[in-house]
């Protein structure tokens, strides 16, 4: 059985990469984006840091079974 | 209010979410071949994972949306739930209790009861838990629907079928082991999905400093404004909070409650089970970083009214309740909406899933088992944990329709802990540190203590007598005087049981060895170095918790 890690990796991986590449067209847009501190794009970095964490879980685990 | 638009992006993450947690249910479902897997997820779990469940099955949205709601109510002082009113009886449980509750090899704490004292404990509690759990779970729903509804604009039946639907096919596909499973994707999807409004938080308004410089005194500290009840935002005095939180609601809810300690039995070995709550102290710890900031934040916003924030208003009162979805709508550009309106979607869910999971548990093996049919098999009893979760889920379902018909029971529910929960500790306590508290002793204190909550919530709801009584202050919040029935209602109990005990018939010593602090040896972790020893993160625990309410005293 895999590692609940691994699936964990997953979901942050999918979901991370996509918030940030829907941050990298935000920032390309600054029109579509009307919430406040827009300026410091969030979903960029915050999306960045999600794919970051989940890949270092995905990729670790991988190849575990428990 | 306008509800809060999903773009494409935002929907795409909501589905990835829905369609990731049915696909473990059908992935763990090949796992799960006898009932040990099914209600005990195997017993072999890390304490890494163990831990993380034991923390999330207690981490529902309704919860993170109530506290950060509670916190412009109240101010810094509802901390307190994270810190004094948590943290103690974790440890406690960790280093004192569950050695007892693990090697007994029961499998679940009305089975504590039935050991330590008879069946009549074992299924008054079975039965009280049961009913409990269904409630919460139904309640939990109802309220993820009012949530949606509400700030998403999503339609009631569909947003309760969907989550009950979800949550029955992977609990029934893999009971406990999928629950686990996807209560730890949800503690990573709070934390992603929600610490964010924290951060944004102190970005605009400069830092955490600045937050609380924007506040009364009575709302930014923590011990300070304690001494007297009309100096702070809770409007308690410190020995309520000490007694009535610290003491017996938490003890009561962290010791006793087996929706969470259900995960600690799913761990590997003593050792682990050991480190479940220890473990998982450190992230309660953590959550007022989410919560209680984003209260804060809520309100020093609402204070300043250039900022344009305010919460919303249901018949000319606050619904504080709004605080959280209108920072994430005001701060969350689209795919990061949807990931904030998962987060609490998930909260959602693994809260039902875990109420579920806890209840199939206790109706197959202390009610089913114990009364209705004494001889089934386990394969018999696997078919009725998967059974017993659809029926539960029905029955949630039901109850969910009955709220939303008549609102006024979620009054109720914010007092059905202390029914069930404070005496119950009473009995635990006195059961596993006394050797001569008797069975009847336990059963008739049980009684009176359930029975005098009861008395006491409803006296005062519907004016019997007046709510300065039990709090003994000539000011009270509704907190408050939660807080002070727990006590009286564990008081009650707990020298009920005394007393009746002295006057009937003990159980054997023989029988208790293994059940009771006294009469069992004490070998527990004995070889293993000291960095390995779950005192030792008890240790450093209690010092980070010292630590914190120093700095926000």
């Amino acid at each position: 059985m895999k590692p609940i890690w691994y699936f964990v990796g997953l979901i942050l991986l999918i979901m991370g990469g996509i918030i940030f590449l829907n941050g990298i067209y935000q920032a390309l847009s600054p029109e579509t984006v009307n919430t406040v501190l827009k300026e410091t794009h969030p979903s960029l970095w915050w999306g960045a840091v999600m794919l970051i964490s989940g890949a270092i879980m995905f990729f670790k685990t991988k190849n575990q079974s428990v | 209010m306008e509800a809060i638009g999903l773009s494409f992006v935002d929907w795409v993450i909501i589905l990835i979410y829905f369609v990731f947690v049915i696909g473990i249910g059908f992935y763990l479902k090949k796992f799960t071949t006898n009932e040990e897997d099914f209600f005990l997820a195997g017993r072999k779990n890390s304490f890494w994972v163990a831990g993380l469940a034991f923390l999330s099955a207690n981490l529902g949205a309704l919860e993170l949306m109530g506290m950060t709601g509670n916190t412009f109510k109240y101010g810094m002082y509802v901390a307190h739930f994270y810190w004094i009113g948590a943290i103690p009886a974790m440890l406690f449980l960790g280093i004192y209790m569950m050695p007892f509750y693990y090697s007994s090899k029961i499998k679940s704490i009305p089975g504590y009861l039935k050991l330590r004292f008879d069946e009549k404990t074992r299924v008054l509690n079975g039965i009280s838990f049961a009913i409990m759990t269904l409630l919460v779970s139904g309640i939990n729903l109802y309220a993820m629907a009012l949530v949606l509804h509400t700030f998403l604009g999503w339609n009631w039946d569909v947003s309760m079928w969907a989550s009950a639907a979800t949550v029955a096919a992977y609990v029934t596909l893999s009971g406990l082991m999928s629950a686990i499973f996807t209560e730890i994707i949800q503690f990573f999807l709070i934390w992603f999905g929600l610490f964010l409004v924290s951060v944004m938080g102190i970005i605009e308004i400069g830092s955490v400093n600045d937050i609380l410089g924007r506040l009364p005194e009575s709302m930014n500290t923590l011990w300070s404004t304690s001494s007297d009840p009309t100096q702070n935002g809770m409007l308690i005095h410190w020995a309520g909070i000490v007694l009535g939180l610290g003491f017996v609601l938490s003890f009561g809810y962290w010791t006793t409650d087996f929706l969470v300690i259900q995960r600690a039995f799913s761990a590997k070995d003593l050792r682990s089970a050991r480190m479940t709550p220890i473990l998982a102290s450190f992230f309660k710890m953590a959550l007022p970083f989410i919560v209680i900031l984003a209260g804060l934040v809520a309100i020093a916003l609402s204070n300043d009214p250039s900022s344009g924030f305010k919460l919303l208003q249901d018949g000319g009162q606050i619904n504080y309740d709004s605080a959280l979805p209108l920072l994430i709508a005001r701060y969350y550009p689209s795919g990061l909406v949807g990931l904030g309106v998962t987060a609490l979607l998930a909260g959602f869910m693994a809260g039902q899933a875990g109420n579920i999971s806890a209840f199939n548990t206790v109706w197959t093996y202390d009610i089913y088992k114990s009364v209705l049919n004494k001889k089934a098999s386990d394969k018999h009893l696997l078919w009725m944990g998967r059974v017993s979760t659809v029926v539960g889920v029905i029955i949630s379902l039901g109850t969910a329709y009955w709220a939303k018909s008549f609102p006024s029971i979620m009054d109720y529910m914010q007092a059905i802990f202390s029914w069930v929960n404070a005496p119950l500790f009473a009995t635990m306590l006195l059961g596993m540190f006394i050797w001569w508290i008797t069975p009847n002793g336990a059963f008739w204190g049980l009684i009176a203590g359930m029975l005098s909550s009861f008395f006491m919530y409803m006296g005062v709801k519907f004016d019997w007598f007046n709510e300065s009584i039990i709090t003994m202050s000539s000011v009270q919040s509704d907190m408050a005087a939660n807080f002070w029935r727990a006590w009286w209602a564990w008081l009650i109990c707990a020298v009920l049981t005394v007393v009746i005990s002295l006057f009937t018939k003990k159980k054997p010593k023989e029988e208790l060895v293994g059940l009771v602090k006294g009469l069992t040896q004490e070998k527990i972790d004995q070889n293993i170095p000291l960095t390995k020893k779950p005192e030792f993160y008890a240790i450093i625990s209690l010092i980070v918790l010292i630590i914190l309410n120093v700095i926000f005293w």
